[in-house]
């Protein structure tokens, strides 16, 4: 990055200080995000362009300070040293700058050119907050800008700023001077810098700040130092740092980082002496007024329920209805994409016919979910930007935390579907902002136990076949045993595989309330479903069209297309023969036969989908105009001659959907997926899943959307037919003595089932690791088919019904967690008891 | 509010009820737990308000100059406290 036109700005700021939202407002829409290198931290940039030129901008993580403790930190300060950005925009709380003020000291002392945004301008005059600007610049020697991020004010003077800033670097480019007098301290850091100074290896790095790392014990200083000068050369610095060190604690008894912040804040005290004015810490905030109801002990969960229950409403609910709306568009999407590919025979269909419809229809049940995402990603945004959000993981901590998770676990379970209507992707993308690292693991392994939307309609379909009559109880359960099967498997993992993690403390901010805007909810909630559809579009079309070859071949052996070839002659033979006689005679045979076939069944499934009078006389209208001729033959009514060929036609097209689903069934059969679904027949017959199912659990890992698409087509329809999947399942799925206990076997192993392909990749990307992206495949499908076989087992062998089977699991599990949970809770308040005594 | 002794029998700021005041007088954190309470505020001499716990009882929820922060009752427990007057 050392040769670039144009101008490199970093955003550096504290959280809460509304960093990203002036990132979206200095930069635009044009922005990516990366990782940094080797790191699961997002790495956002965008550009812009001013009079001079172009200006590329870096958001980095949010930050308190600039030390090595946590990845966040390490990440903004390594980019901050390796790339000297040519301006550094220091992002303030304006509401709370005494507390912001530490990172800047800290960015100035690493001797970067800096512009200070005084954000969030509104909140601290609205507080009664006055800052004198002119003056506070001229203390810090840096350009003070006022930003109202959220309301897109101060873009300009900013942008003039950092162009400003740039310029006066270029001309002379010399940083201001050391922001803070570290009194006692200041022999020592003169001592160590007078060390490094000669040493070449090291030249290109801030001097003081260098020196102060190093006596703050600061393990990267430290690792830098020695990365630079080799091991050998490093050593003697080090140990006279060290000397220095133990003199200090020495003499001031006080450890040299405590000494070191206190001088910060001194300094601080200093600088807005005077600057600030009004800030009363003594009034009662418009937050206070509200947490008091909303935060209060009895009422709180009330609150937090209805939020919940709100958000499920909005999105789920709500989002359901508007799908009603949204789906005849892709339904006509796909007319319109059939119509242009090659017309079916009367037999087989072109490769190219059913590949494209395979493809619009997977492509169309995905689609169908959009509405609802971006309710979910709406809600979930107002929640996030109202502030809220931190305050769900004030409340649910105790809780959480008891099976090793975290309060703010509780953003990626909601993002995945506590209850009903999530997706793991973006569930697992939310663990980011775990600071724990065990409990982060542990969220992204049980995130996708969460019932995401995909696998809602599985449950649906089940529901709708084997438990009409307790429909309602068996949804509770599916809808509340996600979050049991959550803690206790979280629990589970903390204790064994990630117990070897690390974790750190649950300290953060409850910030001021804010209302929402409408911009920032929009644009989040539009930029979650675009990565949905950006899923949709690649991975799962993907694995449609693998999913299709594997079904398609290697075909039907020969002998057997000849019969069915045989048996399609005879049909139409039979039907030639019934027109014999027949004026429409000429019409129906012949060259015209498999278009007025074909003409048949569209005008059957035009007529079904047709929505009241009106839209039924329009489907008239359309096919009167795309072949009169053919019209009197599949209308009501007409004269004698008609309805006999009409009957005849009628006769016919059942003949050839019979054929036809014969056909499929064999050709799946016969197919590499069939071979693979029966293959694993021999371990899967404990969960009672036969090679059909297997299949669709199968083709499910790629997307969980194509297990319900899945079984659609083993239990496919014909072009005329319209009867619900529900419909044609129940009969084919009966028929092979399938019962409740199986569906049951399926819910529980589609509620355990590894996550989505994308989930998976999604989980390598923020674990950083392949290993832990194959546990967190192998992991639950062991669980998965455990859990089930053993249901299925069982349930047979003491011959339990599936509601009776789905009931004893899901209080057995929920008398597990209790279990549980009050054993931890016991051992956490004894070893709190013991383990500290001050003084 | 309660009455804190004068010296001695060290307190911690998981010993203070809601509505309590207190002056933080040292830490026994160490490493990441201390640098992140530091960088949120809550430094030695820094005059905190307890102003409630979880409905569960854990986390609490604290009152300084400008912000509120929560963290839970192991980390509090770290955090010796004073009264509000004594100044170190």
């Amino acid at each position: 990055m050392s040769k670039r036109d144009g101008v490199l700005v970093a955003l550096a700021g504290q959280q809460n200080a509304g960093k990203s939202t002036l990132f979206n407002v200095l930069t635009g829409a044009r922005q990516h995000v990366a990782n940094y290198p080797g790191v699961t931290v997002d790495k956002k940039h965008g550009q812009y362009g001013d009079d001079v030129g172009t200006v590329y901008t870096v958001d980095l993580p949010g930050t308190y300070s600039l030390t090595s403790f946590s990845l966040e930190e390490r990440v903004a300060r390594e980019f901050l040293l390796g790339d000297r950005p040519d301006v550094t925009v220091n992002v303030v709380d304006a509401s709370n700058l005494r507390r912001s003020l530490h990172l800047t000291l800290q960015i100035l002392e690493m001797e970067l050119p800096s512009v200070l945004a005084l954000n969030m301008m509104d909140v601290a005059e609205g507080r009664g907050i006055e800052i004198d600007q002119a003056q506070l610049a001229q203390r810090l020697q840096v350009p003070v800008v006022a930003t109202v991020g959220r309301k897109g004010q101060g873009r300009e003077a900013l942008r003039q700023a950092i162009r400003g800033e740039s310029a006066r670097q270029a001309e002379t480019p010399k940083p201001p001077p050391a922001p803070v007098d570290y009194g006692q301290l200041e022999p020592a850091i003169a001592q160590v810098q007078q060390r490094l100074a000669p040493v070449k290896a090291i030249a290109d790095l801030p001097q003081r700040w260098l020196a102060l790392e190093l006596l703050e014990g600061d393990t990267q200083a430290v690792s830098i130092l020695v990365e630079r000068l080799g091991e050998t050369a490093a050593r003697p610095v080090r140990e006279a740092v060290g000397a220095l060190i133990d003199a200090f604690e020495q003499r001031q008894g006080i450890e040299i980082s405590d000494y070191v912040v206190g001088c910060r804040d001194r300094a601080i005290e200093r600088l807005l002496k005077g600057v600030v004015k009004g800030a009363d810490a003594g009034r009662t905030t418009l937050t206070e007024r509200v947490d008091r109801v909303v935060l209060n002990r009895w009422l709180a969960p009330g609150f937090l329920l209805l939020t919940v229950f709100a958000i499920y409403q909005v999105s789920i609910v709500w989002g359901y209805e508007l799908t009603t709306y949204t789906w005849p568009f892709l339904a006509k999407g796909r007319e319109l994409i059939a119509g242009v590919l090659p017309t079916a025979d009367f037999l087989v269909d072109p490769y190219l016919r059913s590949l494209g419809l395979w493809l619009v229809d997977s492509a169309n049940t995905l689609l169908n979910y959009v509405p609802i995402f971006l309710g979910v990603f709406a809600c979930i945004a107002i929640v996030e930007d109202s502030g809220y959000m931190a305050r769900i993981a004030f409340i649910l901590d105790k809780i959480l935390h008891r099976f090793g998770l975290h309060g703010q676990s509780t953003l990626p379970l909601i993002l995945g579907g506590v209850f009903a209507g999530g997706c793991a992707v973006p569930g697992v993308m939310a663990t980011k902002g775990i600071p724990d690292n065990r409990a982060r693991m542990a969220t992204i392994f049980t995130v996708p136990f969460m019932n995401c939307l995909a696998k809602v309609p599985l449950y649906t379909l089940l529901l709708g076949i084997f438990f009409v009559e307790h429909k309602s109880l068996m949804m509770f359960y599916i809808s509340t045993m996600t979050i049991i099967f959550a803690l206790l498997v979280a629990k589970l993992l903390t204790k064994t595989v990630l117990s070897g993690q690390e974790t750190s403390p649950f300290v953060m901010e409850l910030p001021h309330y804010h209302l929402p805007t409408f911009n920032g909810v929009a644009r989040r909630a539009l930029e979650r479903t675009w990565q949905y559809i950006k899923k949709v579009g690649t991975v799962v079309l993907a694995v449609a069209v693998v999913v299709f070859v594997l079904l398609h071949f290697p075909g039907l052996p020969d002998e057997r297309k000849a019969h069915f070839a045989q048996e399609a002659e005879a049909a139409i033979e039979r039907f030639e023969q019934a027109l014999a006689e027949n004026p429409y005679r000429d019409l129906a045979t012949g060259a015209n036969l498999v278009p007025l076939v074909n003409y048949y069944t569209d005008y059957k499934r035009a007529k079904l989908t047709a929505s009241g009078a009106a839209g039924s006389q329009r489907v008239t209208e359309r096919f009167k105009e795309r072949n009169a001729a053919f019209y009197p033959l599949v209308k009501r009514g007409g004269d004698r001659d008609a309805r006999q060929a009409a009957r005849a036609l009628r006769k016919l097209a059942h003949e050839r959907r019979a054929l036809r689903k014969q056909m499929r069934e064999e050709r799946i059969t016969h197919s590499v997926l069939g071979a693979i679904g029966r293959s694993m027949e021999p371990v899967t017959q404990f969960a009672g899943f036969d090679w059909k199912i297997n299949i669709a659990l199968l083709s499910s890992f790629a997307a969980r959307e194509s297990s319900v698409a899945t079984l659609g087509v083993l239990f496919q329809q014909d072009d005329d037919e319209n009867a619900s999947l529900e419909e044609r399942m129940g009969e084919a799925t009966r028929e092979s003595g399938a019962t409740a206990l199986l569906a049951v076997s399926m819910i529980l192993f589609f509620a355990l089932y590894p996550p989505c392909l994308a989930t998976t990749i999604m989980v390598k990307v923020q674990t950083g690791s392949y290993k832990w992206m194959a546990f967190a495949i192998i992991f639950p499908t062991l669980l998965g088919l455990g859990v089930a076989s053993a249901v299925y087992s069982i349930g047979n062998a003491v011959g339990a019904t599936g509601i009776e089977a789905m009931s004893a699991v899901y209080w057995g599990a929920f008398v597990l967690l209790l279990i549980v949970g009050l054993l931890s809770d016991r051992k956490a308040s004894r070893l709190l008891r013991q383990r500290f005594s001050p003084g | 509010m309660p009455k804190m002794p004068a010296r001695g029998g060290a307190r911690t700021l998981n010993d203070i009820r809601p509505g309590g005041r207190v002056r933080i007088r040292r830490h026994h954190s160490e490493g990441a737990v201390r640098q992140r309470l530091l960088d949120l505020g809550l430094m030695p001499n820094v005059v905190v308000t307890v102003v409630r716990s979880a409905p569960l009882n854990d986390p609490i929820e604290l009152k300084l100059e400008a912000s509120n922060i929560t963290l839970r009752r192991r980390e509090a427990i770290t955090i010796e406290v004073t009264s509000e007057e004594s100044e170190s």
